[in-house]
């Protein structure tokens, strides 16, 4: 039943570090976190790796192995192969604390720069009616887990420091549009366009429906289909539609 | 002199960033009060978004007969009566206003075709009563608690230029020791896990809401956060537990592959229309229905079965028993021989609906299986175990305000005892943690105003202790014996597995508290390598503390207890004994530092609550002489 595996973990902190290589046993039906924490247990106590439910809900375990974002509970070792070493690193595109964990701080930034969701005025608590195909929408988003995964392979993100500031990624512009679905949010009548926010405050322009996000996400959430590819057809009603715009310029005159 | 330590000063610190913590959080902040949460993980990562089925709530959407009356019946039933029945009735009566206000916050929940939140049926409750996300609610709720505290905080941009002005969030970052001033709570310090470094929280007022303890258990549902860490830091800090011979063993859990094992299969399986069947193809829990309810359970199949399309005329099936009875009885089939080739039974709904209805239903549960077992419940039917799932012992509070028995100490959701009795239904948690979790909250808020401005100090040579306690295991090199902390949890987890588990025995838990006694030891000679710098061996090291207290708190309540009852099942003490119904075993801790437990009284349940159950229901639990003067 059990083999001895070969893996190569990235070891280190914000100064470098490298790779570290290790022989470990391997049981069926185990995933790649069962192996780390082994490691952890027999060869190397101090190996630093962010985990916490084992089953895919929380989000807490993400890395990359072999080069692929994927959640190091939700990778069964047997789909990789036994004869050639496995290589698991931190995600690329946040700034490593020690060894496998990163500093996710700048999703946490972004989270608290989209617009909360906005309750209608003069609905009571009790009285909110919404049909369940409208809520269908929305409740695709909330399936979201927020391992970051989406946010790590985004190649507007990874390795484009720079665009951080003006680019909220996938997650966050997801989220704008889960608000934007959100059957009762009342953020137009206070004042928010949630459109409009998504262009010029979280960098909507800047995703060129490559589709990465989607493919990497564990929760299988078509991020690209139905959140940003709407989301930015919205926004092309809003700035660019002729008619709109020709309207817009008659009331301004 | 005391090196420097960081130190932040605060209204109301809130301990645990599930939704019990985060639930009082917004109940502080909103009382006006500078509210700090401390979370042991990432913010909106809390074991909370585990939580499956639903929540459960008495807002009639689906049948309109199910009020609090009916909820709180229900809740003490599945409790067997040792309820807090104050708890239990606020509960029942506060649960549906908690719902609807996290529609206000955004939340999500599915839909009823007029429009209302969709309830759905669980093991123990009358009617369809658990609000719900398909089969990922607890993930709906930590977000939506999540997002409002975001919104609170751009509230406080808005006003301030300041996100964090009035709450904030410490991820990652552990409590090690709580601080007194005298009788009353001062501080508390902590250690980031990204740096190693200690931070003192000043406060007058702390709310613990720091979920379970699994982890003391080999095969559980819990995360590796529930060390029971707000357990013993109250109970450290002077605080008394209730009710700790209480587990709950959750009866679907995963057997197979051995990496999985314990993982929670949600009771919605069965809620929705899943049957438990053993190796002969029989559906086993009909031969298992106990007397006190028999009343409310069908005695065959065709009974039961018509039950999911008409409720009002037919009774339930019995696979929807509360979650003590389904674990007793899985573990007696596969103990029968009669077990699956894993060691567990057959759950199946691929034979009970079409695989679209099953996908939309029980979406985690398809994926879940088919990523970790590949195995396809459209298709085939799961294998399941008990799993150690809950603690329904916890820090004795007061029902109103969630204070504990130590000034400006409170505690909400699993680590506060009490609500549940001796065994929790399922969807009970959730609303557990909402209606007191805003408990706590308020009640620590007006702790604060009523001490007028005057706030306890903390004391130099407390936080020095703290301190160095917690950086011991990185030794001076003089132990003798270095102890690994991965291989005695892996003992204690074993033992308690094996000695203090789903069955009891009184020469096994007397063995299990020797071990015990072995661990506590062998702990004194922890050596962890490497730097404080997010170090999972210094944490573990730290977490076993309290995990050995907790589980000593187990073992010796379990074996005072000598009847079965609900999350406690003595097979030498096989019956329920109604003498033991109104005695709670509360723990306290001696100045050694062993664990003391006594008897105390339960507070009789009150007339106009106590009206509301049938005669011969109640005569099932109470004794005579707790009856008399109750009219027929």
């Amino acid at each position: 039943m059990g083999y001895q595996q070969s893996f190569r973990v990235w070891r280190g902190d914000d100064e470098g570090g490298d790779f570290a290589d290790y022989d470990v046993e391997v049981n069926e039906g185990e995933v790649v976190l069962d192996v780390i924490h082994r490691l952890q247990a027999t060869q190397t106590p101090d190996l630093a790796v962010r985990w916490n439910c084992k089953a895919g809900k929380c989000g807490s375990c993400s890395a990359e192995i072999n080069g692929r974002p994927r959640l190091l509970c939700m990778t069964r070792m047997s789909t990789l192969p036994q004869e050639s070493t496995v290589t698991i690193t931190p995600m690329r595109t946040f700034p490593v604390i020690r060894d496998l964990v990163t500093d996710v701080s700048f999703n946490y930034q972004k989270a608290r720069e989209v617009r909360a969701f906005v309750p209608p005025e003069g609905v009571e608590p009790g009285d909110y009616r919404m049909q369940q195909v409208d809520v269908e929408r929305s409740q695709e988003f909330r399936k979201c887990i927020e391992c970051f995964l989406c946010q790590d392979t985004c190649h507007v993100l990874r390795d484009h420091e720079e665009n951080k500031p003006a680019f909220s990624g996938p997650r966050f512009l997801m989220r704008v549009a889960e608000l934007d679905m959100h059957p009762l949010d009342a953020a137009e009548e206070a004042g928010v366009n949630r459109k409009a926010a998504a262009q010029d405050e979280h960098g909507l322009g800047f995703c060129n429906i490559t589709k990465c996000c989607s493919e990497v996400c564990p929760e299988h959430i078509k991020i690209t289909d139905n959140a940003l590819i709407p989301l930015k057809e919205r926004v092309v009603d809003l700035k660019f539609d002729p008619i709109i715009r020709r309207r817009k310029k008659s009331a301004k005159a | 002199m005391t090196a420097e330590i960081e130190t932040h000063t605060y209204d109301v610190v809130i301990i645990g960033a599930g939704g019990a913590g985060l639930r009082a959080a917004i109940e502080a902040r909103l009382q006006g009060k500078k509210t700090a949460i401390i979370s042991k993980s990432l913010f909106g990562k809390a074991h909370t978004v585990m939580a499956e089925g639903g929540c459960a709530a008495a807002m009639g959407n689906v049948n309109d007969k199910d009020n609090w009356m009916v909820h709180f019946g229900d809740t003490m039933r599945g409790g067997k009566f040792l309820n807090n029945w104050r708890m239990a009735e606020l509960h029942a009566k506060e649960a549906p206003d908690r719902v609807w206000e996290l529609e206000t916050y955004g939340a999500l929940f599915d839909r009823t075709p007029e429009g209302k939140i969709s309830q759905r049926n669980f093991g123990g409750h009358t009617y369809p009563r658990l609000a719900h996300v398909g089969d990922r609610t607890g993930l709906e709720m930590i977000r939506t608690l999540q997002q409002k505290i975001v919104s609170l905080q751009q509230d406080d941009f808005r006003d301030t230029g300041d996100y964090e002005a009035n709450i904030k969030v410490y991820d990652e970052c552990t409590i090690v020791d709580l601080i007194k001033d005298g009788d009353r709570m001062a501080g508390a310090v902590a250690y980031l896990r990204e740096s190693g470094r200690h931070l003192l929280f000043e406060a007058p007022a702390f709310v613990m809401a720091t979920g379970g303890i699994g982890k003391s258990y080999k095969v559980t549902s819990n995360s590796w956060e529930y060390t029971g860490d707000g357990h013993a830091l109250a109970l450290r800090a002077g605080a008394a537990l209730i009710n700790m011979e209480f587990l709950q063993f959750h009866p679907t859990g995963m057997v197979w592959p051995p990496s999985v094992k314990g993982i929670l299969v949600t009771e919605s399986v069965r809620g929705d229309g899943g049957v438990l069947t053993n190796s002969e193809g029989k559906r086993f829990m009909f031969d298992y229905i106990p007397d006190v309810f028999k009343a409310q359970y069908a005695t065959t199949e065709e009974e039961a079965d018509r039950w999911y399309t008409d409720a009002d005329n037919n009774k339930r099936p019995p696979e929807l028993l509360p979650r003590d009875e389904v674990a007793r009885a899985i573990n007696s089939e596969v103990k029968a021989g009669r077990g699956t080739p894993h060691g567990g039974v057959y759950l199946d709904v691929s034979s009970r609906m079409p695989a679209e209805v099953i996908i939309k239903r029980l979406p985690s549960m398809h994926h879940q299986f088919k990523e970790l077992a590949d195995v396809d419940i459209t298709k085939e039917p799961m294998e399941v175990g008990p799993t150690c799932h809950y603690v329904m012992g916890g820090i004795e509070v007061d029902p109103e305000t969630g204070s504990s028995t130590v000034a400006g100490l409170f505690a909400a959701g699993e680590c506060s005892g009490g609500m549940h009795g001796s065994n929790r239904l399922g969807g009970n948690s959730l609303s557990d943690l909402l209606v007191f979790g805003r408990r706590a909250g308020g009640g620590a808020a007006q702790y604060v105003d009523s001490l007028g401005g005057e706030h306890p100090k903390v004391s130099e040579a407390a936080v020095k202790e703290a301190r160095d306690r917690s950086v011991a295991p990185f030794g001076d090199g003089g132990q003798v014996v270095a102890e690994n902390p991965y291989t005695l949890h892996q003992e204690l987890q074993q033992n308690m597995n094996d000695l203090v588990g789903i069955i009891r025995k009184a020469d096994e838990v007397e063995r299990a508290m020797t071990k015990i006694d072995e661990l506590r030891e062998r702990a004194k000679h922890m050596v962890v390598e490497g730097h404080r710098q997010f170090n999972p061996g210094w944490h573990l090291a730290l977490d076993l503390r309290n995990m050995l207290l907790v589980s000593e708190c187990v073992a010796r309540a379990a074996i005072i207890r000598t009847e079965s009852r609900g999350g406690h099942t003595r097979d030498d003490f096989p019956k329920m004994d109604a003498e033991w119904r109104h005695q709670l075993l509360v723990c306290n801790i001696k100045d050694d530092g062993s664990v003391d437990v006594q008897h105390k009284e339960q507070i009789p349940l009150r007339p106009d609550l106590l009206d509301l159950f049938e005669m011969d229901e109640l005569t099932k639990y109470f004794t005579d002489a707790e009856l008399s003067g109750r009219k027929n």
